[in-house]
């Protein structure tokens, strides 16, 4: 057979191409299977079904125990997209009783990845949360018509009081920017927004377990990966004991039924709150489950502000309640003594300026001026300390030193209280009046700050810690709601001592002027029969009628409890602070209301304050 | 010749029987992979799909045994035979009334089914060699040129009857062996063209230059006709001549000032200026042929205008000779359309399923995209899937390093034939089987177009391994036979 050796060549030509094909393919295989991370990636999505497994809310008690919040299953209705087949919508609505244009806006929504960036058509999606299990029961029954449609138990809070909403706060749906802040959460989970649910929300939320399922191209699941060696089991969240007392909190709201104004108790040796009323309050079981949405927009419009916590967010003027921390700057500072006697003919006159004061005898010195709340005497001291120029040289370093004492009683700043939102109320400094009157400014400008009026303003919360730091004699702790979590100290904060400017016997000084109030002075309401009780009166002015207020603790030796109460428009203090005080006080202490007092907490309870509301 | 019984295992290629084994060996572990199922594994089961590939396999064996030991001039003597029957079988088949997935190619006899294609490609090359081997045979008589190419395209449109156009184009592979056995290469070269032109017109048809006048796919494939052309005057023109140079640099020239004006002075369809250009060069080089009377000119010319002409028809076949699901994917294959859940899904499953096998593997029976049916078709088109995602990169280069060795192997056995039957039969085996592995696994790492063909020795099913044996031991029983 002849050989033509030209065609012969051409095998290398063959050969050739299939050794050039297979470099293309094997650099192919490099950058698909080495160079790539994404399709390993894709690979997993495609693959894992991640079933979330939510672990249940610590529930939360109050310091003698009584559960406050507990969880109750609810049902989240969930949606796999690509699993949808013949959806009959009308159906679906009617089961579900929901409208038809809800559903499809719901359809839009979690397609919308700006919405819900985790979005994909191959996983579970929420629909519709926390149905109750009577909703659910009449899906559940359907469900086989509906495929692609799940059912995921889930929780919401219930609540065995009505009260302590703001304290208590509320969880809701994640929103997208808490999302981006924590990748712990998925679109559906629950946050909390508000009160502790929100301060404490990473010991109540717990750890979110995962089973890692294997689902095929239709998804349908085919068992664990790895034999489940990859799942985690859910962590429950811890259980909160609050230091609040809910009896406490309940009379008090009780009390500041139709009244503007807040309660706050606390134990003075360990700082923590026993009540914080914020009035008007609600219903915490209104921000639970699916009507949540409805009812806070309707409470967000709501010109009384339920939301807004008063008691850490209201700032107001002290008034009279402010003296007690103005004595003990005045005595620490030298500008008066205990037996100082300063003039008060019906108020403060002085180079023209005139503040109003009512009768009592002049002159008098500390004691009688804390019991009946003197403002000659206050106003006194103050312009005595602005213009002590061979102590201080000007009045701005004199305010500065003052401005100080009131920041070392906790005024000024936030106390830290553990719940979100607290203001911190507001102490003038120098520069302050410098700005305002440009330099030219003097104890007489400035006196109203003495009595609590002027630029200052408190908390309520604020107040009451200033009758903690009197009942201490000098410290107190940072004020705080959650008593106990469980299984974990609370934070060393809440257990350190805070000293303040002034020593222990000014307060001494302070505190028998407030035990005279009581006894003999502006708050005699306050006089229990068979407790020492030590109080002070506050009737702030403002631009309708006063607030009323009172601030006080009892027992005197060995102080258990510590208060503040502070009714917008109330009056003078001795009109709703003082009775309310005693009331709160009593409670505290006796466990128990006497038969007349349960008379006066009905006769408060009843009565309303007229507020304008184009006022509020 | 000088043949004895017995002798045959003296003479066999071991190395083309190791690759085979090898081959096999590693198609039944990945079939155990992409049919295993999550719970006990039962691989030699028969009522699963890894035990019945290893009854195919063992068939296979016995078949290949059975086909070496029978007398090498039975093959020479019965090719066309053989040939006959199959196109019977084939002709039968268009009129089956059984239908599997849609298709008519299986004759199902009792339990078992049978696709007459996988054994009409052995046949055909079993009779196209019988017939080239013939010494009357000669590539320059069109006669016999004619009834070669006939051999092929009967089997080739019967199974197009039968709706299986992917098995179809299997047959383009003979080309391969023609070119060897001294086809001009411009048919090659042409096919590669047509080819090059279809994709880059489609590809770029709707794209438009800066000028927002000219069509990026025109543009491009009149640029190659010009510049192809002067790459032919060069190779086959008069070799003194400075003609190539001429044309390319006019032709480019002239494109690019063009072009430029087009884009920056006053828009125009910079097509038109090449098409002038195309009628000036087939002017110019008609006068090349007239004056040096070398005939290669003229065929150039055939090749500008030829060329011209497929391009501007292409667009007639793309939107009415093909069928819609062809179009679709073919216009995924080129990018032109993202359907990653449509016509693209199963090319976009397989290379994440692939992809996510990274340098080693997920490990035998790990995988977890070929295990919870992800890929379609993943036993048969799409099996090189599992060995991508379980072995990884290694072993999937592995396989395909495999099957180059096997290729280059069958390469130097069918030059070493003394005779031209075996040559020519050598040269087809090593085509079919380049053929398969270039469109499967080109297909699976989503470079070729989504054509439905198995991949040798590998896809699950008895007909396509069987065929693929008989293909393979004919072909060592002829060479084990051959002349010292």
């Amino acid at each position: 057979m002849e050989h033509d050796y030209r065609l012969e060549k051409r095998r290398f030509v063959i050969g050739g191409a299939v050794i050039v094909v297979v470099i293309v393919f094997l650099i192919r295989l490099l950058s698909l299977q080495i160079m790539s991370e994404d399709y390993k990636k894709n690979a997993d999505s495609n693959a894992f079904l991640k079933k979330i497994q939510y672990p249940s809310r610590g529930v939360i008690y109050d310091r003698n125990d009584k559960l406050l919040v507990y969880n109750q299953p609810a049902y989240d209705i969930t949606v796999i997209m690509k699993e949808i087949t013949e959806l009959d919508t009308a159906d679906l609505c009617r089961t579900l009783s929901i409208t038809p244009e809800f559903l499809r806006k719901r359809f839009r929504d979690l397609k919308d990845r700006r919405l819900n960036p985790g979005y994909s058509p191959y996983t579970n999606q929420v629909l519709l949360t926390q149905l109750s299990a009577e909703e659910c029961g009449i899906f559940q029954e359907k469900l086989f018509k509906f495929p692609g449609f799940y059912i995921q138990r889930r929780t919401i809070r219930q609540y065995n009081y009505c009260a302590g909403a703001h304290i208590l706060g509320d969880i809701a749906e994640v929103s997208k920017a808490e999302m981006e802040k924590d990748e712990y959460y998925m679109p559906g989970d629950f946050i909390g927004k508000l009160g502790v649910e929100r301060s404490y929300e990473k010991q109540l939320r717990g750890e979110k377990g995962v089973e890692i399922l294997l689902r095929d191209a239709r998804g349908r699941i085919q068992g664990n990966y790895m034999d489940g060696k990859f799942d985690k089991a859910p962590v429950a969240g811890k259980n909160l004991k609050l230091s609040l007392d809910i009896e406490l909190q309940e009379l008090g709201e009780r009390l500041l039924e139709g009244k503007i104004g807040s309660i706050v108790a606390i134990e003075p040796s360990t700082g923590e709150v026993l009540c914080l009323v914020s009035s008007p309050t609600y219903n915490p079981q209104l921000m639970s489950g699916r009507n949540r949405g409805k009812n806070h927009l309707k409470m967000a419009r709501d010109p009384w502000k339920p939301l807004l916590n008063r008691a850490i967010m209201g700032t107001y003027p002290p008034g009279s309640t402010f003296k007690t921390a103005q004595a003990l700057t005045f005595l620490q500072e030298g500008i008066i003594a205990p037996s100082t006697m300063y003039p008060c003919h019906h108020g403060f006159s002085f180079r023209g300026l005139h503040v109003g004061c009512h009768a009592h005898p002049s002159p008098l010195s500390l004691v009688p001026a804390i019991a009946t709340s003197c403002n000659g005497y206050f106003c006194w001291g103050l312009y005595h300390m602005i213009g002590a120029k061979k102590k201080y040289g000007t009045p701005q370093k004199a305010l500065n030193i003052w401005r100080d004492y009131m920041v070392s009683m906790g005024f000024g700043y936030t106390l830290g209280i553990d719940l979100p939102g607290e203001k911190r109320g507001f102490i003038p400094n120098a520069s302050v009046y410098d700005k305002a009157y440009r330099g030219s400014w003097n104890g007489l400008t400035i006196i109203s700050i003495s009595i609590g009026q002027g630029e200052v303003t408190l908390t309520p919360l604020q107040i009451a810690n200033l009758g903690a730091t009197i009942a201490n004699r000098g410290y107190f702790i940072t004020p705080h709601v959650v008593k106990e979590v469980e299984g974990e100290q609370i934070d060393p904060k809440y257990r350190e001592k805070r000293n303040t400017m002034a020593d222990r016997t000014h307060y001494e000084e302070v505190v028998q002027g407030m035990r005279a109030a009581v006894t003999g002075g502006t708050c005699r309401m306050a006089n229990l029969p068979d407790i020492e009780v030590c109080g002070k009166t506050g009737t702030a002015q403002n631009r309708g009628k006063d607030h009323s207020a009172f601030m006080g603790f009892a027992p005197m030796n060995n102080p258990k409890i510590a208060i503040a109460v502070y009714v917008e428009n109330g009056g003078f203090g001795a009109v709703y602070g003082v009775p309310i005080g005693r009331l709160m006080i009593e409670k505290y202490l006796k466990r128990e209301l006497s038969p007349e007092d349960e008379i006066l907490a009905a006769d408060i309870q009843n009565r309303r304050i007229d507020y304008g509301l184009h006022e509020r | 010749m000088d043949y004895m019984r017995g002798s045959v295992w003296k003479n066999v290629d071991w190395w083309i029987i190791g690759l085979y084994m090898a081959l096999v060996i590693c198609g039944w572990f990945s079939i155990c992979g992409a049919s295993y199922n999550y719970g006990e594994p039962e691989f030699f089961d028969f009522s699963t799909r890894s035990g019945k590939q290893l009854m195919w396999i063992g068939c296979s064996l016995g078949l290949g045994f059975v086909l070496l030991m029978l007398e090498d001039r039975l093959y020479d003597t019965y090719a066309y035979l053989v040939y006959g029957v199959l196109i019977l079988l084939l002709f039968g088949t268009i009129f089956n009334p059984h239908e599997i997935k849609g298709s008519r190619s299986w004759i199902v006899l009792g339990p078992v089914s049978l696709q007459p294609a996988e054994f009409a490609k052995f046949a055909t090359a079993l009779a196209l060699s019988k017939y080239i081997g013939e010494y009357t045979f000669s590539m320059q008589k069109p006669k016999d040129m004619a009834t070669a190419l006939a051999i092929v395209l009967l089997p080739m449109a019967l199974i197009i009857l039968q709706q299986e156009t992917g098995s179809a184009l299997v047959y383009l592979s003979f080309f391969l062996m023609l070119y060897r056995e001294g086809m001009t290469g411009a048919v090659l070269f042409s096919g590669i063209c047509a080819v090059a032109f279809f994709i880059v017109g489609l590809r770029f048809g709707n794209e438009l230059m800066p000028d927002e006048m000219t069509s990026w796919g025109e543009f491009s494939v009149l640029t190659l006709v010009i510049l192809l052309s002067a790459l032919l005057t060069k190779i086959y023109g008069n070799r003194e001549s400075r003609d190539p140079i001429y044309i390319a640099g006019i032709g480019g020239g002239a494109v690019l000032i063009g072009s430029l004006f087009s884009c920056y002075v006053i828009p125009f369809n910079v097509c038109h200026l090449q098409l002038w250009l195309c009628g000036a060069l087939i002017f110019f080089l008609l006068l090349r042929f007239l004056h040096e009377r070398i005939r290669n000119y003229l065929y150039i010319i055939l090749f500008t205008i030829a060329s011209i002409a497929f391009f501007f028809s292409t667009d007639y076949v793309f939107n009415r000779v093909l069928e819609p699901h062809q179009k679709v994917r073919i216009e995924v294959l080129l990018g032109m359309k993202d359907d990653p859940s449509g016509a693209g899904y199963n090319v976009n499953q397989s290379k994440i399923a692939i992809g996510s096998g990274g340098l080693l593997g997920k490990g035998f029976l790990n995988g977890t995209q070929t295990k919870l049916k992800y890929v379609p078709e993943q036993d048969t088109d799409f099996i090189f899937c599992t060995v991508g995602e379980e072995q990884g990169f290694l072993g999937s280069a592995a396989v395909i390093l495999l099957f180059t060795a096997l290729i280059l192997r069958l390469l130097v056995l069918a030059e070493r034939q003394n005779s031209r039957f075996g040559r020519v039969y050598g040269y087809c085996v090593v085509g079919i089987i380049f053929f398969h592995l270039f469109i499967n696994i080109g297909m699976v790492l989503g470079l070729t177009p989504v054509i439905g063909i198995p991949l040798p020795f590998f896809s699950y099913g008895g007909s396509s391994l069987w065929g693929f044996t008989i293909l393979l031991f004919v072909f060592l029983r002829i060479d084990a036979a051959r002349e010292k």
